[in-house]
């Protein structure tokens, strides 16, 4: 059953619409990101969860109940905030088991809970010592172990590993997804960074403006994006968008793409991925989305690639990240971005052959921003 | 689970945005901020708004010893303004004030640069300059009132030293005796400025002044070019609470010249307490308070202003 | 501020120099006052009239201290400031009482659990830390009468708490204002009140705030005037209003040393206060006025 339903929720500060009717279920043990850049409603929606703000439309059930006019104490739930809110003046035991405190329960309960957890995060050697005398990394576990001393029905995090550096942010990430695996819990966790998205959740809100744009899996947000926003957010370096003409191509489709000072480049469309919406805009712009990787470098010893385009253009930049080596090509109107092996061999300025991959190609309109195909 | 069930069904039933809203059930705590707070709402709607309209009220009417309500418009405005004594008193705060808010900033200011050198035992000579500051105005003028006492002061010592034409008898000179007042005031408060000042100081961004003296400037230019400028909220805060101090002055008055010599430095504060409390005159009393406190509204409504005007805009 | 490099050239030292000097100077004419104060209080009289302001006491004696204590005259009676020193302690303890828990109250409810229009209430409250008090004089005494406490130390309580907590709403206000709100979120979740977030979360880390609060209220009641002379008796009266009436009652000899015995006997405890925690009202105070 859904651990946690969002109907049709409505917030408005004045009359600016925060949140415009967002509907969301998750089953019980399944981890939501909601994802988006800043100001797009996931940290409203967030708290509309948590009932620190309360909605005003639509209604929210947690484990089938409706719960939209509960007060936080009263909803079950417990959250991870991004500054971490660790009571200052108590000791990390106080701050862990506070919340159970207030729920009245017994002493010794509380007692094993604050070890059980203490247990599970590593801190109990930190477990009398105060918030200001702990690192940033120590802080993040008390936070968490105060969420998960009540074991309630849903945990909310609130870009939790935001204000943690670069090396640690991996390890927790990490860490929060053993204990995900581990615990079986309910999570909803709100971040602006996609890559904790892909590798933690199991469902992806991504938003924007207060809408849903897309509800989704890790892979469907990544691979099947309803609209250049989305394919634009997801993914690092981001996709690259290049600007199209489909034309006819006896009987399929190809898109040609100008490249000043440079050929036109026709890409053949492949058949098999050939939609019905393709037809209506035949000689009308397009966009063409290309992910990094979906280029790759020619190898005349591999005969699978022969399937793709090849190209073949003048490197502008070549970025080694170490793992592989980002190229910045001119192809269309602007430069956009190839992934290639950490092998590749090529300096600025020289010219590169360059196989895309149009079976993972994927096209937008270019005024609704809306994907084609 | 299997009462949950129902709550399904009408969860999936869609609801328009107009549902009504049931109370959350914590709405004893959804009111408790509110009940908290109505006291003082209550307390300072009565006091501070329903005083001021009564006094209002009252400076319309002819009341003498006691409160009447037999009104004559604005015809205790008019003896006020008629009144030399209350003409004095204005013109008396016009010079303490200026001169009261003037002296303290400069020197107010000009401390706080000295103090920020890195000097040693600077603690202890913030101390010194801050501690008039606890004391009560009255003690400030029972102290001064003897330090300027011709006969025993410091005309007297000045005088023992072999200056024997020294003179600084201020506070027996009807036309001097209001720079006494300035004398002791700014005794009292300019230690209180210096000490703004030089936390506006320690707020400044180090990196600013480095970045001056890369650019081959002077120390006092420096100061004068760069660092003061940053400090306008300060001199704001700081001319707002002197303003306010000068245009309340009465404890001082009372207890350095008793107004005197004569009437010679009477101010509003001091007018206004004799007319309304020794003199039988609450009409004309509770008129030169409404002229006060329009006063310290010039002031402080252009100054909320643009509080929150910087506020709003960063 | 304070990184700034200089050479170390004889000009630079002569410069150090004048700049010690100036401080120095300035110190004196703060402290000298105070000096002399003490220094007079302590001489007998034949001792004032022959010597200067700053000529150091030949037979220093306590007897100025014990007359302005139990004996000078305030008025009509010549019982010393000894008694009108505890009715200042009288009015003053319970009135910084009162209005710091209302101040540390309102501020709390104002910032943590903000309404539709919480700050039109603060604005409201705020206007009373601005009035000049001359304003609300006549009507006070009208109210105090009919609530049966004019010239009453309760009285006194009254008016100061009504015109303290406008001071102590703000400062509490302007310093939880920087205390994150999403602790008080986190102890909603956990399941805490109103009050129980107030006593357990924000009043253990407002002790910087008290310290201001309770300091300024404390000098502000200690040292009133005007309200003291309006609204007590001759019994009621607090310090600031009974060495007044000592140092202006004209009965025989002028006895300035008991003047300022007196006078010193009134500022003494303002004095003890800031010297202790002068530094932690400093840092709070001017935290608040430098960020508004």
């Amino acid at each position: 059953m859904a651990a946690l339903e969002i109907h049709n929720v409505r917030k408005e500060f004045g009359s600016e619409r925060v949140l415009k009717d967002v509907s969301i279920s998750i089953d019980s043990g399944e981890f939501l990101i909601l994802v988006g850049p800043s100001g797009c409603g996931k940290s409203t929606l967030m708290n509309a969860i948590a009932g620190l703000e309360p909605v005003t439309s639509g209604n929210i059930y947690i484990d089938g109940e409706d719960v939209t006019w509960r007060t936080p104490a009263d909803r079950d739930i417990a959250m991870v905030f991004q500054s971490y809110a660790l009571y200052p003046s108590m000791t990390v035991r106080q701050n862990i088991s506070f919340g159970l405190e207030m729920r009245k329960v017994p002493k010794a309960e509380r007692t094993a809970a604050v070890e059980r957890v203490a247990d599970l995060l590593q801190i109990t050697h930190l477990l009398e010592r105060k918030p200001a005398q702990l690192s940033g990394g120590q802080r993040q576990r008390v936070a968490m172990g105060r969420a998960l001393a009540r074991e309630p029905k849903v945990y909310l995090f609130d870009e939790p590993l935001s204000n943690l550096d670069a090396k640690l942010r991996v390890d927790m990430r990490t860490e929060i997804k053993k204990l995900h695996q581990r615990l079986g819990t309910t999570i909803v966790y709100v971040t602006h960074d996609q890559v904790e998205a892909m590798t933690l959740a199991d469902c992806i809100a991504v938003m924007r403006d207060g809408n849903i744009l897309q509800l989704g899996t890790p892979d469907e947000v990544y691979n099947n994006p309803v609209d250049m926003f989305v394919a634009g957010f997801m993914g690092s370096p981001s996709m690259n968008f290049i600007r199209a003409t489909l034309e006819d191509n006896s009987g399929g489709y190809q898109l040609r793409i100008a490249t000043p000072g440079e050929e036109d480049l026709i890409l053949p469309w492949p058949q098999e991925r050939v939609a019905a919406a393709l037809a209506e805009r035949l000689n009308q712009p397009v966009i063409l989305g290309l992910r990094p990787e979906h280029f790759s470098e020619e190898d005349e010893r591999l005969t699978s690639q022969a399937e793709g385009t090849l190209l073949s253009t003048k490197v502008a930049v070549v970025e080694p990240t170490g793992a592989d080596i980002l190229l910045r090509l001119p192809l269309g109107e602007h430069e956009v971005t190839a992934r290639v092996g950490p092998k590749c061999a090529v300096a600025a300025g020289e010219r590169l052959a360059l196989r895309i991959d149009m079976g993972r190609a994927i096209l937008f309109d270019s005024e609704s921003e809306q994907r084609i195909a | 689970m299997r009462d949950t069930l129902p709550m399904k069904n009408t969860a999936a039933t869609p609801l328009g945005p107009g549902t009504k809203r049931s109370a959350p059930s914590g709405s004893l705590q959804a009111w408790l901020p509110r009940l908290v707070l109505a006291p003082s709402v209550a307390i300072s709607l009565f006091f501070v708004y329903g005083f001021m309209l009564w006094t209002f009220v009252l400076s319309l009417t002819s009341s003498r010893m006691l409160p009447s309500y037999n009104f004559v418009g604005f015809g205790q405005y008019a003896r006020l303004m008629a009144n030399e004594r209350w003409w004095v008193a204005s013109t008396n705060l016009m010079i303490f004030g200026v001169l009261f808010v003037l002296i303290c900033l400069v020197i107010g200011a000009f401390l706080a640069i000295l103090l920020d050198q890195k000097i040693r035992q600077e603690g202890a000579l913030r101390t010194i300059y801050l501690y008039p500051m606890a004391l009560s105005f009255i003690v400030t003028g029972v102290v001064w009132k003897w330090l300027l006492n011709p006969q025993l002061g410091i005309q007297a010592m000045v005088q023992s030293w072999g200056f024997e034409s020294f003179r600084f008898d201020w506070i027996v000179d009807p036309d001097m005796a209001i720079y006494t007042l300035v004398i002791a005031a700014v005794w009292q408060a300019s230690g209180f400025v210096m000490a703004l000042f030089l936390a506006g100081l320690r707020g400044i961004d180090d990196s600013i002044v480095k970045a001056a003296q890369l650019d081959g400037a002077s120390l006092p230019r420096i100061y004068w070019r760069v660092v003061m400028p940053c400090l306008r909220p300060v001199v704001f805060s700081a001319v707002m609470i002197l303003a306010h101090i000068a245009i309340k002055s009465f404890d001082l008055v009372v207890a350095l010249t008793g107004g005197g010599p004569g009437y010679a430095t009477d101010l509003p504060a001091t007018f206004m307490y004799a007319h309304a409390f020794t003199r039988a005159q609450i009409g004309l009393g509770s008129a030169s308070a409404m002229l006060m406190l329009g006063g310290v509204l010039a002031i402080l409504i252009p100054y909320l202003y643009s509080e929150l005007r910087s506020r709003k805009h960063g | 501020m304070a990184n700034v490099i200089r050479r170390q050239t004889p000009a630079a030292r002569l410069g150090r120099g004048l700049l010690y000097g100036v401080l120095i100077l300035a110190a004196l004419f703060y402290i000298l006052p105070l000096v002399v104060m003490l220094m007079t209080s302590v001489k007998p009289l034949s001792e004032i009239s022959a010597g200067t302001l700053l000529s150091l006491p030949q037979n220093p004696t306590l007897e100025p201290w014990a007359k302005a204590w139990g004996e000078a005259c305030t008025g009509m009676r010549c019982d010393g400031i000894g008694g009108y020193f505890w009715n200042s302690f009288a009015i003053v303890i319970p009135a910084v009482l009162i209005s710091t828990t209302i101040g540390a109250l309102n501020g709390y409810a104002l910032t943590k659990w903000r309404f539709k229009g919480s700050e039109l209430v603060f604005a409201l409250m705020l206007f009373g830390c601005f009035i000049p008090f001359q304003v609300v004089l006549l009507p006070m005494a009208q109210t105090l009468g009919w609530l049966g406490i004019s010239s009453s130390r309760a009285g006194l309580i009254l008016v100061h708490v009504v015109f303290g907590i406008a001071f102590t709403t703000l400062f509490f206000r302007n310093f939880y204002v920087g205390i994150p709100n999403e602790l008080v979120s986190a102890a909603k979740l956990d399941g805490a009140g109103f009050f129980r977030i107030f006593w357990r979360i924000l009043l253990p880390v407002s002790a910087p705030i008290i310290v201001v609060s309770v300091i300024w209220q404390f000098t502000q009641i200690w040292n009133d005037f005007l309200f003291g002379v309006a609204f007590s008796a001759h019994n009621t009266q607090p310090v600031t209003v009974a060495l007044n009436n000592l140092v202006n009652t004209s009965t025989g000899v002028r006895e300035y040393n008991v003047d300022m015995a007196a006078a010193m006997i009134a500022a003494l405890p303002t004095l003890v206060v800031y010297v202790l925690a002068g530094k932690y009202f400093v840092r709070g105070l001017t935290a608040g006025s430098v960020k508004g």
